[in-house]
């Protein structure tokens, strides 16, 4: 082999490399830039990388989780949901309002039911969550409606159900408060502390329920069918895809997710009224948008949905740490977020010609 | 051809709002044989076979399978009751892996509900092994090329072990010799004793693959015939229901002066590498080559599709540099796509919007408003002058049969007054019929002095209708051959020096 052509070879190969890297610091362009604001704010604020900061960090991204794991398979679908933070209301509204605590029967909204178990409420707020998701489901298979304009619906639909909600019993409109003590130990009792930090129990619900969903997209027929419901809705009928059944699973299990984000919101705000969980789909499509759950349908991974919430608290509270930040910038900063995330996704997916 | 029948479909009856799809078709499949379905588009093959796979609900008629009467009302109930299908149309996730595609809708199980991947993996090697398709069973099916991805679906469907397995049209995007290895498979399939439909314009492979041909018009049945008696004549004369004495038309044009002047084109992000060819005035120049040879990406990189990565382009000597469709469009280029659906049409407006929209600012009174009457009046040219039939300008295109589609497309191009035309397959997936109107519009756009290069998989075609033949081959051109002197032989082999 001659001199030259050997010279050739190198510079091709450098330049394989260099596009190599290029491709990857694009690919991951979110994950590092989110990695040098982090260092950024540690560095101006020493208190960011504190114990109490991290744990706070982690509490608040398993708070978020659940429904953001719900709302990624709507975004598999090509879909979305509009009503999860209403639903998340209603459920935080009536998880709170059964476990009242006993011991002040004046405020207690439902004074004839005493406390009850923790794990009757569960199930019971997992089931209202889903027979709403059910019906969004319904909407969508049956009528082949936008997911967007069926959830905008129901997001209506909902916040009535929750208005009247809050004034029934003796609660008139009040906001639900005075838990009993088996509730929120449940919820927000500590797990183990670090230090003399304690890391809440909702986290360790948040590790449960990310495995749970992790099984069901990657290891069960549901899972694979609705990717290939996503990806192509057709093929799946033509290979015998209930596509009905798996589009109403879809949206009830997401409903389901909602209603247990609603049972440690609950606890968690421990005053709930017909605010809570508002505008909570937002911040949970944001994530989902981040961790790279495509609205090109089909694609996604539960990893992503758990580094997308991450990413974006990571960021809210590293924002509320800078000195002299203005808070009104906060929702331009996610704005500008989500539009990178998703140019970037698109990138992916777009063949040049 | 002895045996009782496997399947028999009597007196099928289909009606769309408006239309009569179906009226009366009986179609009668024996066992271990191969039962060919022709037609001319929009001729109710499709529609028949969605019929027995469940897609379509039949009005009336009956289906008796094995001996049984049967009515599936999904295709879910089909394929679990022994009818597999091929579809026309490439049915698949496309995100999702080879072996996810292969199982959907029946993924094997542990415990009911939890899919074993291990299971998967395995099956689909052996299918994979049977059929000697080779294909990694985890690659992510959009990273195939589409001759692979048909190869996989094919897979799909034989793994059914279904006792009737409709072919809807499965060659359209393979290659010669994926086509050979398409029909060992079905002679195989055969020797089992399966019934085999199969549906194709391609007459050749019909008369060489088939045992039996049903022939259909217009939604009727017109004649089953064993394919040992048959001709490709008859059959053009039984689905045209009238002779073709010619499949092209008298060629009189006569190539003038160069009017094209291509050096050295290279694509940036695609395989063409420096095709350099001129065009002349009045001239019919054809492009031949195996699927994936460049023979898209020449025109494509010329109209400004693609990127190009270097290459000159000289239009009456003056340098042109043709970077955006747009930019070639006022260059006097057009460029009639490949895939008509996908890329040519606006399914859901009506005729006279896809007739206007490479044209609109021609239609401007005072430079903002469009004058309806003006685009009307192009639009009724346009129909006239291309024998489009349609009951209306205002009907959506996509309710047109392919030619007539077809047409409104050059019928949009020449709105635009191109000098060159720059045409894609433009008689892919039209019935015979129209195919010969396709031709002489090409043959009169030449005569008018226009510089036609064109397209096609079918090699017959470009020997009736060019007057030379660029031939392609791995991204470059391999040869240039005089359509008078040439045989198809010598130009597969061209076709066939870079691979």
């Amino acid at each position: 082999m001659s001199q030259e052509s050997k010279q050739l070879q190198e510079t091709a190969r450098k330049a394989v490399d260099i596009k190599n890297v290029g491709n990857f610091v694009l690919n991951n362009a979110l994950i590092i830039l989110m990695v040098i604001a982090a260092i950024y704010i540690a560095i101006i604020n020493p208190n960011f990388l504190t114990t109490g900061s991290i744990i706070n960090i982690i509490s608040q991204t398993a708070a978020y989780l659940p429904a953001a794991l719900g709302i990624g398979g709507c975004i598999v679908l090509t879909g979305t949901d509009l009503s999860a933070g209403r639903i998340v209301g209603l459920t935080a509204c009536i998880s709170a309002s059964l476990l009242q605590s006993t011991l002040n029967m004046a405020n207690k909204m439902w004074p004839e039911i005493g406390a009850l178990p923790v794990f009757v409420v569960i199930p019971l707020v997992m089931l209202v969550g889903a027979a709403i998701g059910a019906f969004n489901g319904f909407f969508v298979a049956k009528f082949k409606l936008h997911p967007f304009i069926v959830t905008l619906g129901t997001q209506l639909i909902v916040y009535t159900m929750l208005l009247i909600y809050v004034t029934l019993g003796n609660n008139n409109g009040m906001a639900i408060a005075n838990l009993d003590k088996s509730y929120t130990d449940f919820v927000k009792g500590p797990l183990f502390s670090v230090g003399d930090i304690a890391v809440p129990r909702y986290v360790l619900y948040a590790v449960i329920l990310t495995a749970i969903m992790w099984f069901i997209w990657n290891k069960t027929t549901f899972g694979k069918n609705m990717f290939a419901l996503g990806s192509n809705e057709e093929a799946a009928k033509v290979s015998g895809v209930n596509v009905f059944a798996t589009t109403v699973l879809v949206f009830a299990l997401a409903g389901a997710m909602y209603g247990f984000t609603g049972f440690i919101e609950g606890a968690r705000v421990a005053s709930n009224t017909a605010n809570t969980g508002f505008n909570y789909e937002l911040d949970a499509i944001a994530a989902c948008v981040i961790g790279g759950v495509s609205f090109v349908g089909g694609i996604g991974k539960i990893s992503g949905i758990v580094i997308g919430v991450l990413m974006l608290r990571l960021i809210f509270i590293g924002l509320n740490m800078i000195p002299g930040m203005n808070q009104n910038f906060f929702y331009l900063i996610k704005g500008a977020i989500i539009l990178f995330a998703c140019a970037l996704d698109m990138r992916k997916y777009l063949t040049k010609k | 051809m002895e045996g009782t029948a496997l399947l028999e479909m009597r007196g099928i009856s289909k009606e769309f709002p408006g239309v009569k799809a179906l009226d009366n078709v009986s179609l009668t499949v024996r066992p271990g044989t191969v039962h060919a379905l022709m037609g001319e588009n929009g001729a109710g093959k499709s529609t028949l076979m969605k019929c027995l796979f469940g897609i379509y609900s039949k009005d009336s008629g009956t289906i008796v399978l094995d001996g049984k009467e049967v009515d599936f009302k999904s295709s879910k109930e089909a394929l679990e009751n022994g009818v597999a299908m091929v579809h026309q149309e490439l049915n698949q996730a496309l995100t999702r892996s080879v072996q996810d595609n292969l199982w959907l809708g029946r993924y094997p199980t542990v415990g009911g509900i939890m899919v074993s991947e291990g299971a998967m993996r395995k099956k689909t090697r052996e299918i994979f092994n049977d059929l000697a398709v080779e294909v990694d069973p985890s690659a992510i099916m959009r990273t195939l090329p589409v001759s692979k991805r048909q190869m996989v679906e094919i897979a799909k469907a034989v793994s059914y072990h279904s006792k009737v397995i409709v072919f809807d049209e499965p060659t359209s995007s393979l290659t010669e010799t994926e086509v050979e290895h398409l029909f060992r498979i079905i002679n195989m399939l055969r020797d089992q004793g399966c019934g085999i439909i199969y549906i194709s314009h391609k007459m050749e492979e019909i008369l060489r693959i088939s045992d039996e041909v049903t022939i259909m018009r217009d939604g009727t049945w017109v004649a089953t015939r064993p394919a040992k008696d048959l001709t490709m004549e008859e059959i053009i004369k039984l689905m045209v229901g009238r002779e073709l004495t010619n499949r092209f038309p008298p060629k009189n044009n006569e190539p003038g002066e160069v009017i094209l002047d291509v050096e050295h084109l290279s694509g940036k992000y695609t395989r063409l590498k420096d095709a350099s060819f001129q065009l002349r005035k009045g001239e019919v120049l054809g492009i031949a080559g195996l699927d994936g040879s460049g023979r898209t990406e020449v025109l494509e990189n010329l109209f400004g599709a693609m990127t190009k990565e270097s290459g000159t382009i000289r239009l009456h000597g003056r340098e042109i540099h043709n970077r955006s469709p747009r930019e070639s469009i006022k260059n006097g280029f057009a460029l009639l796509t490949e895939e008509r659906r996908a890329t040519g049409i606006f399914g859901i407006r009506d005729i006279r919007e896809n007739t206007v929209i490479s044209n609109l600012k021609n239609y401007l009174v005072g430079g903002i408003c469009l004058s309806n009457k003006k685009m009307a009046e192009d639009t009724a040219w346009s129909i006239q002058a291309m024998h489009i039939k349609t009951p209306s300008q205002s009907t959506q295109i996509r309710s047109l049969s392919g030619g007539n589609q077809q047409k409104v497309i050059i019928g949009r191009w020449l709105l635009t007054k191109p000098e060159v035309l720059l045409l894609d397959e433009p008689t892919r997936g039209i019935d015979v019929g129209a195919k010969y109107e396709i031709y002489q519009l090409i043959l009169n756009l030449a005569e008018e002095g226009k510089g036609v290069i064109m397209v096609s998989s079918e090699m017959p075609e470009l020997l009736g209708v060019c007057d030379r033949i660029l031939v392609m081959s791995g991204g470059r051109v391999a040869g240039e051959v005089d359509s008078k002197n040439t045989s198809q032989e010598e130009i597969l082999t061209l076709a066939a020096k870079y691979v």
